[in-house]
C-alpha cells in the first residue's frame, strides 16, 4: 500500500469506502465481470467439443436406449387387429371382429408389403408364425365371412391362444421384452415374467464372465506391469530408455498384427507347441490347446493392455523422490516395510488410473476375444455384435445388451470412485 | 436412423447418377472378389459388347438386404439388379422391397423350348428371385492327415476314434444341426421335419455335444482352407469354391467329401420403384444373363454350378487351363447323389430361436 502511495496513485473509493475502479464501479463487481468474460471465452473454446460429443455420443446413446424398448411392428402394421383385440380377455378364441380386422390388416399389409415385418416380430417369439401369417395373408382377399371359420380352415394353428395373446401383448409400443431377454428372462404371452429355459440362457453367464475375465486381465497386467514401471522409473536413463522402447514398440503395433502373432505362437501346430514337442516335454499327440479358449483371450489381452497399466504407473513413480525410501530405511524400516508403507501408497494415483483404464477397456473389448476366444473365451461384446449382423439381426436385443453393458461400466466407475476417489487419479 | 440411412443412400446415388446421364447404364450389386469377376466375364462384358449398355458394379451384397431396405425407405432406389442369397431374397420379398418376377415372361426359355419354370432346378425359383448359381457347403479334409483314407460319410466325421483330430465347423446353427441329425441316422429327407420339433432339436444338439471339444469354429469363408493347410483342423466344413481354389491354385492336398453336401442358391433380385426405362433395360439384361449358355459360361471361372438344368451339360474347361470343371460342380451326378437342399423357409421360421440356443450352447 505504501508503495502505491509513493507512486502518487490513490485508489478510488466510493462513499462507503469500498475500492472502485476509475469509472466508479465497485472493484468486486468489475472483477466478477472480467472473470465472467474469461469463463465465457473458455466456454466458446469448448463448444466445438461439446457439439461433437453431443452429435456423436449423446444422440446415438439416447437413440440406442430408445430403440431397446420401442416396439412398433404389431401396433403399426396390424392397426385394425390391435384396436379390435384390446378388450379380448385372452381366455378363449378371439371374437369374429378380431379375425375380420386381421383380414383387413392382411389385405393392406400385403398391398403395402408390410405384413412381413409384423409377422417377423411375432415369429421371434413363436417360431413358425411367419409362415402362418404370410401363408394366410396370400389368400386373405379370397376369404369370406365368417372369418373365424375361414382362418381355421386355412390352418388350424390359428386356434392357438398363445398366438393371439402374444399379438395382444405386442400391441404396446413400449416393451421391456428385450431387457428381459438380455437378462435371460422372458415374459409369457400373458405377461408373467419367468426365467428362460436353461438351454437358452447365455447372457447373464456372459456378463459375469466378461466382468470376471476383465478382473483377471487387470490383475495380470498389474502383476506384470508394476515391476516394469518401477524399473523404468528407477533405472539409469540409458537402460530405462531401452526398456521404454520395449514397452512402446508393441503399443505402436497394430492390434490385429499382435493378435494374429499370438495365433501363430499359441495354436496347436504353433511355435510354442512345436518347441515343447521338440524339447520332449509333451508328445506330438498331446499338444496343448492354448488358444481359442479363455486362456487365449487372457494371454492376448493382457499383452495388448499392458502398456495402459505401465504408462500411468511410470509417470507417477517417476515423481517419487528416492530420498523418501532412504529416509524410511534410516528410520529403521526394512526394505519391505519401507516399500509397502512409503512407496506403494505414493503410487496409488497411477495404480488406480492404470486399473481403471485397463478394466474399462477390457470389459468392452471385441476384436481380440472374437479372434482368439474360441467359444469359451468370448465377451458380451461379441454377442452384441452377432446380434447386429446378418439377416436375422436383432438390433433391439443388441441395444438392450449394450445399454446393460453401459450401466455395468458406470457402476464399476462409481464403485471405483467410492473406493479410490476419481480426483486422486493420475493418468500421466 | 432413417435419416442416416437416407443420407447414406443419397451418398450412394451421386456417382451413379452422374454416369447414368452419359447413356444407358445398369447398376449391379454383387459379392466382389472372384465371384464378381466370374459375373463380369460371363455376363457383363458380353452384354456391354452386344448392347453398349454400361454396367456399374458395386460390391455390397454382404449387406444387400439392409441396403435395399434403406434405399426403398428413402424413396430413391439406385440399385437395378442385386445378387442375393435366396433366404435374404425371400425376406426382401415378404417386406415388399423387391419386385415379383413372372419368370416365364421375363426369362429366356431353354434351347429345347422348355419354360424357365421347368428348367431351373426344382425349388430354387422364388416369387421375387432368379437363381443363378448353386453352391455347396460340405466337409473337406487334408489327405495328409489320413494316410489310410479319409472320412467318406457324415457319420465318419463324428467318428473320433477312426478319424482323430480337430474339426472346424461354421459358427452358425444352420447346416451343422442338419448334419448332426444325419450323422445320428435321420434320413436326409426327414431332417427338417425332425428339426422342427423340440425332441429333434435336443437330439441334434446332443449329437453336436459328442464332438464339441474337438471343434474350432470358423466365421469367414477363407478360414477353413487356411486351417486345413496349417493342419490346425483335419476336417472342415467349407464352401466348395474355396476348396477348389486351394486345390487348383495352391496345390493343397485337400479332398472334398460330397456326402450329404448342403446346397443353396444365389441369384438376382430387382428392387422395387424402378422407372419404366430402367425396368426395360433390367428385363433385357436378365433375359440375356440367365439364358442357358450364359449360366454355363460362369462355371468357366468359378466352381459353382449353374442353376439351370439345361446349362449343366454345357459346362466346360476352366478358362485358361485344362481343368475340366464338370467333376468339381456340386451338381455333377456323383457329387449330387446325397445332396440336401438347404431349406430357407425353415430357417426363416426357426432361425431366431435356434440361433439363440446355438449361441447359448456354444458359451456354456
Amino acid at each position: 500500500m505504501a508503495d502505491i502511495a509513493a507512486d502518487g496513485y490513490v485508489p478510488e473509493r466510493d462513499e462507503s469506502g469500498a475500492l472502485t475502479t476509475v469509472d466508479g464501479t465497485p472493484l468486486k463487481i468489475s472483477l466478477r465481470k472480467s472473470q465472467r468474460r474469461a469463463k465465457r471465452r473458455a466456454f466458446y473454446l469448448v463448444v466445438p467439443l461439446l457439439a461433437f460429443l453431443f452429435v456423436t455420443f449423446t444422440i446415438p446413446i439416447v437413440g440406442m436406449i430408445v430403440r431397446s424398448v420401442y416396439n412398433p411392428e404389431v401396433a403399426n402394421y396390424l392397426p385394425e387387429t390391435s384396436a379390435a383385440i384390446a378388450d379380448w380377455d385372452g381366455e378363449e378364441l378371439p371374437p369374429e371382429k378380431v379375425f375380420a380386422a386381421m383380414v383387413a390388416d392382411m389385405e393392406v399389409g400385403l398391398e403395402n408389403r408390410t405384413i412381413g415385418r409384423a409377422a417377423g416380430r411375432i415369429n421371434r417369439e413363436i417360431p413358425g408364425a411367419r409362415s402362418l401369417v404370410m401363408g394366410t395373408a396370400r389368400h386373405a382377399d379370397e376369404m369370406q365371412p365368417p372369418y373365424r371359420e375361414a382362418f381355421l380352415a386355412e390352418d388350424e394353428d390359428w386356434s392357438e391362444l398363445e398366438f393371439w395373446r402374444l399379438v395382444k401383448r405386442e400391441t404396446r409400443l413400449i416393451t421391456p421384452a428385450y431387457y428381459l431377454l438380455a437378462l435371460d428372462f422372458e415374459y409369457t404371452p400373458r405377461g408373467e415374467i419367468v426365467e428362460r429355459p436353461e438351454i437358452y440362457q447365455v447372457y447373464r453367464l456372459l456378463f459375469i464372465r466378461t466382468a470376471w475375465m476383465s478382473i483377471v486381465i487387470t490383475g495380470a497386467c498389474l502383476l506384470l506391469g508394476y515391476p516394469v514401471a518401477h524399473l523404468l522409473a528407477t533405472l539409469p536413463l540409458r537402460t530405462s530408455n531401452l526398456l521404454m522402447i520395449l514397452v512402446l514398440l508393441p503399443f505402436w503395433t497394430s492390434l490385429l498384427v499382435r493378435t494374429s502373432a499370438w495365433m501363430v505362437l499359441l495354436q496347436q501346430e504353433g511355435v510354442v507347441n512345436d518347441l515343447l514337442v521338440w524339447a520332449g516335454i509333451i508328445n506330438d499327440n498331446g499338444r496343448i490347446r492354448m488358444i481359442y479358449n479363455q486362456l487365449g483371450t487372457i494371454i492376448a489381452m493382457t499383452h495388448i493392455l499392458l502398456p495402459f497399466m505401465i504408462l500411468p504407473l511410470y509417470s507417477v513413480m517417476k515423481t517419487i523422490p528416492p530420498s523418501y525410501m532412504r529416509a524410511a530405511r534410516s528410520l529403521g524400516a526394512n526394505q519391505f516395510t519401507a516399500f509397502v508403507k512409503v512407496y506403494m501408497p505414493l503410487t496409488i494415483p497411477g495404480l488406480a488410473a492404470g486399473v481403471l483404464l485397463v478394466f474399462i477397456l477390457a470389459i468392452g473389448y471385441y476384436i481380440t476375444p472374437a479372434l482368439v476366444g474360441g467359444e469359451s473365451g468370448i465377451f458380451i461384446s461379441n454377442l452384441i455384435a452377432s446380434n447386429m449382423q446378418g439377416t436375422s439381426a436383432q438390433l433391439k436385443l443388441a441395444s438392450a445388451l449394450a445399454t446393460i453393458l453401459l450401466v455395468l461400466v458406470l457402476f464399476f466407475y462409481w464403485l471405483f470412485n467410492k473406493l479410490v476417489g476419481v480426483d486422486r487419479l493420475k493418468f500421466g | 436412423m432413417k435419416r442416416t440411412l437416407s443420407l447414406m443412400a443419397a451418398a450412394a446415388i451421386v456417382p451413379s447418377m452422374a454416369l447414368a446421364a452419359e447413356g444407358d447404364s445398369l447398376t449391379i450389386v454383387s459379392w466382389g472378389g472372384a465371384y464378381t469377376m466370374s459375373q463380369e466375364k460371363a455376363y457383363h462384358e458380353p452384354y456391354s459388347e452386344k448392347t453398349g449398355t454400361q454396367i456399374l458394379r458395386e460390391d455390397k451384397s454382404a449387406n444387400a438386404l439392409a441396403g435395399i431396405r434403406s434405399q426403398v425407405e428413402a424413396g430413391s432406389v439406385t440399385w437395378d439388379v442385386v445378387d442375393m442369397l435366396q433366404a435374404d431374397a425371400q425376406r426382401a420379398c415378404d417386406e415388399g422391397l423387391v419386385m415379383e418376377i413372372p419368370h416365364d415372361e421375363w426369362l429366356a426359355p431353354a434351347p429345347d423350348g422348355a419354360k424357365p419354370t421347368e428348367d431351373f432346378i426344382d425349388g430354387t425359383l422364388g416369387d421375387c428371385f432368379i437363381p443363378q448359381i448353386l453352391y455347396a457347403t460340405m466337409f473337406a479334409y487334408n489327405e495328409e492327415a489320413f494316410p489310410d483314407g479319409g472320412p467318406k460319410t457324415v457319420a465318419d466325421v463324428w467318428d473320433l476314434e477312426k478319424f482323430p483330430g480337430t474339426r472346424s465347423l461354421q459358427k452358425i446353427p444352420q447346416k451343422n444341426l442338419e448334419w448332426a441329425l444325419i450323422a445320428d441316422g435321420v434320413p436326409a429327407d426327414e431332417v427338417y421335419e425332425v428339426l422342427a420339433t423340440r425332441e429333434g432339436q435336443d437330439r441334434a444338439f446332443a449329437k453336436l455335444d459328442e464332438i464339441k471339444d474337438n471343434v474350432i469354429w470358423w466365421s469367414e469363408g477363407a478360414q477353413p482352407p487356411q486351417m486345413l493347410a496349417d493342419q490346425e483342423a483335419v476336417i472342415a466344413t467349407a464352401y466348395n469354391g474355396r476348396i477348389f481354389n486351394a486345390q487348383v491354385n495352391e496345390d493343397q492336398p485337400f479332398k472334398i467329401m460330397w456326402d450329404h453336401q448342403m446346397f443353396e442358391v444365389d441369384g438376382w433380385v430387382v428392387p422395387v420403384d424402378q422407372s419404366e426405362d430402367d425396368l426395360k433395360l433390367i428385363k433385357d439384361y436378365l433375359y440375356f444373363a440367365t439364358d442357358t449358355q450364359r449360366l454355363a459360361d460362369q462355371a468357366k471361372y468359378i466352381a459353382y454350378a449353374p442353376a439351370r438344368t439345361s446349362s449343366v451339360p454345357l459346362v466346360g474347361k476352366m478358362e485358361g487351363t485344362d481343368i475340366d470343371m464338370k467333376p468339381h460342380m456340386p451338381t455333377t451326378p456323383e457329387n449330387f447323389e446325397t445332396a440336401v437342399q438347404f431349406d430357407t423357409s425353415f430357417w426363416a421360421d426357426y432361425g431366431d430361436q435356434l440361433e439363440e440356443r446355438f449361441n447359448a450352447w456354444l458359451a456354456q
